[in-house]
């Protein structure tokens, strides 16, 4: 069964090529079908090879499966192959599974739109992407699916490309990313020009030898950082997250919740070695930066009326968290956080896509209200989202969120205020989500007159069960999703072993902390902050205790965007200006200056020819003169 | 005795060059031109080139310096041109330099080679009473064994150079040149 | 006379009178205006290479050079008849006969 782990990414192509080819004869809903198909199974052929990889021991749970020679060249060899191992194959895992689940809604969240077939067309492509992205053996196939997630990414934001926001949007996630790509990109030339091969297993065993220098391993971190930082949406890197909710939902549950947002997290950790082998302070400038944003992030969802981009801007705080996880080397912790946020934030985002789509596409919460008794089974998964987020024990977050706060601790004790102040946030933010959305009085009354007729012409209404049966998959898992990692004793750790293979030397031991013997005290101060943030939002969003506060300015987000448009757009500009001109004054110049001298100079020569010939003759002997020293200088010398 | 020579024949040879060169009536050049010709073919006969001494004073001196006359007389003999002015500023000092330049290096190059060539040998055959047309049978044999394609050629090429030059210099008749 | 029976003059000699030549047929060339006075500084340097070739001839004992003179003599011979030629149909209706009226060519 391993060696047919090529077949994960290449069902998702499959599909990808057949509905390119016969999309528009399809149609709707078979496109759809046909994708989804496509994506369950090779979600069974992962569960397949995970098995097969569970059967065997720890030591040999690598197994390489070559296609063929990609690039032969000089001194690098890379081929296309695909590495099944525990981290590559949880990645699978869940890229596969959610991605079946979101096909499935989208089936039924985007009917009616006239471009059906060429949704699932970019939906496999992006599946395909990022399973060749979590697969790939070696950095090359990885960037291959990096690229490759990324510009669909780019197709499915401005997939309403009639809208400018929309178009807009596309183009700005495109672009930050390719900032990002930079730094992967650098970190690939560092490594393959220290090590000479751009394998995982050939870097990682380089820096495990102690054959990497500190400083090389310090670059390539930190380069693979920036490119992360573009991918995952960290400062300063995150403003296409919340632009990209243009799309539709579908593809912000899976593209900007669940898989390629945390290609960062995954890539920083499958280098894991690398990182290991970097200086201690790499590792505290990516947990400063990923705490930072948490926070950055936290403090603005709280003050939008979007129901989706409170989302967003959760997803880049949470990100955040996963970057603070890494950086202070609980791999395990990140991975975990990163698989139950995949739950819970899909759940939330196909939530909020069945209230829109309810709602007759009214996105602003301010118009919402009272929705639980009109959507049941949407509200009832969406709180089981919300509580899973707000980290209530026994729902997923509350373990993830934990896990990694007991690490900041152990490793730096300010990260940790940050952390724990960001959870507090977390849960004030998303209670108000939910107070605003599902209880409290009903405001849509006032603006129904202003949207369509769309079945009921006034009342919101439940969606098909192709979008409710997902939410109710994804809750479940929301629920149990802890199991994977529950820190009561050394037996239920069960993905800290799986992954011991990948990440043994690079996770931070953290037995002899004081944060460690403590860790009940820890867990109950999370339980504390979660109640005291979803009691407080309560106070004032349904209760009306106390005035809410949501600045203008933390609604604009920190006024970032306008900032970078004012640099860009004023000292950029100018220095964009600056460059052109100097291309067209100094190169052009150049290159026509040369043009101009040839002519000169011809113009000069043609004086030469005056048509007498004792001038012609004059310069025949000189000529003489010339070759006649030559030959007899030569002949002394 | 072959110094005496030497030097009478030399002097001879460039007197009659410098006459070429600064003498304004092109009559006077033609004269001053037999005068080089004799002396190059009295330093033919000391060099053992007999024949070519004679062929020397037929053809050059005895031909083509009567041809030059005839043509010097045809297009009139007043036609001196004035050697007090010169249009182009730069030739005359240019062509001192040349010429200059030219003896000199001319001169160093033959100095300085060290080859056993630069020797006087042992020359041609001579004639002598015993057989007095030795030069000529040595070149003879040369000439129309060893080259005697370039022979051929050469009286082709004679033959051209008449009918061309016939062909050039004729009037043109008497309507065209109307036109 | 003791000096005049020893000092023999030696190839070089002759070699550097043959370049005096050729440098004064030169400089006439490039000085003289009249075409025929030019043509006849040719035929000085032609001259000063005919010297040579015998000089060198006779140095090496080979024919060959005088053979070599001889032909020269003969296209020489051709070459003036062309260029008297030349020179009468350009300058036939011309009064005053310089070279430096034809500059027809001039670029």
């Amino acid at each position: 069964m391993l060696d047919l782990v090529w077949l994960i990414p290449a069902l998702p192509l499959a599909g990808f090529l057949l509905i390119l080819l016969f999309g528009r004869r399809l149609g709707e809903p078979l496109a759809g079908v046909l994708a989804t198909l496509m994506t369950a199974s090779a979600f069974a052929v992962t569960v397949g090879v995970y098995f097969d990889l569970l059967s065997r021991t720890a030591e040999e749970r690598h197994h390489v499966v070559t296609l063929f020679s990609w690039l032969p060249v000089g001194g690098l060899h890379v081929d296309l192959a695909f590495l099944a191992d525990p981290l590559s194959i949880t990645m699978a895992l869940f890229v596969t599974g959610i991605g079946s689940l979101i096909h499935l809604y989208a089936v039924g969240y985007m009917h009616g739109d006239p471009k059906f077939s060429k949704f699932f067309l970019y939906l496999n492509l992006f599946v395909f992407s990022m399973l060749m992205l979590v697969l790939g053996e070696n950095l090359l196939v990885t960037f291959l699916g990096w690229e490759g997630v990324g510009a669909c990414s780019y197709f499915l934001i401005s997939f309403w490309h009639t809208r400018d926001s929309a178009a807009t949007a596309g183009k700005k996630a495109f672009v930050t990313n390719r900032v990002g790509d930079w730094g992967m990109m650098t970190a690939m030339f560092m490594a393959f020009a220290s090590v000479g091969t751009l394998s995982y297993s050939g870097i990682n065993e380089a820096a495990h030898a102690g054959h990497l220098a500190h400083v090389t391993a310090t670059g390539i971190a930190l380069m693979l950082f920036i490119g992360a930082c573009g991918k995952s949406a960290q400062l300063p890197l995150y403003i296409w997250l919340p632009d990209a909710m243009e799309g539709p939902t579908p593809v912000s549950a899976l593209i900007h919740a669940a898989t390629m947002v945390t290609s960062g997290v995954f890539l920083l950790t499958r280098m894991a070695p690398v990182l290991h082998e970097a200086y201690p302070w790499a590792g505290t400038v990516i947990a400063s930066v990923g705490a930072a944003t948490a926070l950055f992030a936290a403090t603005i969802a709280v003050a939008q009326t979007d129901i989706k981009k409170v989302l967003a801007y959760s997803t880049v705080s949470q990100l955040g968290f996963m970057f603070l996880a890494i950086g202070s080397g609980a791999y395990v912790a990140a991975i975990f956080h990163m698989v139950t946020h995949a739950f819970f934030k899909a759940l939330l985002f196909l939530g909020s896509g069945s209230v829109i789509h309810g709602m007759h596409h009214e996105q602003d919460m301010r118009r919402m209200g009272a929705l639980r008794k009109v959507m049941p089974i949407t509200g009832f998964t969406f709180i089981i989202g919300w509580l899973a987020i707000a980290g209530v024990p026994p729902f997923a977050g509350f373990w993830s969120k934990d896990e990694i706060l007991l690490y900041a601790f152990a490793n730096n004790r300010a990260l940790y205020a940050v952390g724990i102040v960001t959870a507090l946030l977390t849960a004030y933010y998303m209670t108000r989500q939910v107070i605003m959305v599902f209880y409290g009085e009903a405001r849509w009354h006032d603006h129904a007159e202003e949207h369509g007729a769309h079945g009921d012409a006034h009342t919101p209404h439940e969606s098909p069960w192709t979008m409710t049966l997902p939410l109710v998959v994804l809750a479940g898992l929301s629920i149990v999703g802890g199991a994977l990692q529950l820190p009561f004793s050394h037996s239920t750790k069960f993905l800290e072993h799986w992954l011991e293979p990948v990440v043994h030397e690079a996770e931070a031991d953290i037995h002899a902390t004081w944060a460690y013997e403590n860790k009940w005290v820890l867990l109950g101060l999370a339980v504390v902050i979660a109640a005291a943030g979803i009691a407080a939002s309560i106070a004032v969003y349904a209760k009306g205790k106390a005035k809410p506060i949501e600045p203008q300015l933390l609604a604009d987000g920190w006024r970032y965007d306008a900032s970078i448009a004012a640099l860009v757009g004023g000292p950029g500009r100018a220095a964009f200006r600056g460059i052109a001109a100097f291309d067209a004054k100094v190169v052009d110049g150049a290159v026509n200056g040369v043009g101009a001298e040839v002519r000169n100079a011809s113009g000069l020569l043609r004086k030469m020819q005056n048509g007498l010939i004792r001038s012609y003759a004059a310069i025949v002997g000189v000529a003489v003169v010339l070759v006649l020293a030559w030959f007899l200088v030569r002949g002394v010398l | 005795m072959e110094l005496v020579v030497f030097v009478l024949a030399s002097l001879m040879a460039v007197v009659g060059a410098v006459g070429v060169v600064v003498r304004r009536n092109p009559v006077h050049a033609a004269m001053s031109l037999v005068l080089t010709l004799f002396g190059i073919a009295v330093i033919f006969v000391q060099q053992g080139a007999h024949f070519l001494a004679a062929v020397q004073v037929i053809v050059y001196a005895g031909a083509i310096v009567v041809l030059f006359l005839f043509v010097i007389m045809l297009l009139g003999v007043d036609q001196a041109e004035d050697l007090s002015i010169e249009p182009l500023t730069v030739q005359r000092p240019l062509a001192a330099v040349i010429g200059v330049a030219m003896v000199g290096l001319l001169t160093g190059a033959v100095l300085t080679s060290d080859n056993a060539v630069m020797k006087s040998g042992a020359g041609l055959s001579s004639p002598t009473l015993d057989s007095p047309d030795a030069n000529v049978k040595e070149i003879a044999g040369s000439i129309f064994g060893d080259h005697v394609f370039a022979f051929e050629i050469t009286s082709i090429l004679l033959l051209v150079a008449v009918v061309g030059t016939v062909i050039l210099a004729r009037r043109l008749p008497k309507e065209e040149v109307a036109k | 006379m003791s000096l005049l029976a020893v000092v023999e003059p030696t190839t070089s000699w002759f070699l550097v009178l043959s370049a005096v030549l050729f440098a004064i047929g030169t400089v006439g060339v490039l000085v003289r205006r009249n075409p025929l006075v030019m043509f006849m500084c040719i035929e000085l340097m032609l001259n000063a290479v005919n010297l040579s070739l015998v000089t060198f001839s006779r140095a090496r004992s080979d024919v060959n050079g005088q053979s070599a003179v001889f032909f020269v003599l003969v296209v020489a011979a051709a070459e003036v008849v062309v260029g008297l030629g030349i020179i009468v149909s350009i300058m036939r209706r011309r009064t005053a006969a310089s070279a430096d009226d034809l500059s027809v060519l001039k670029g």
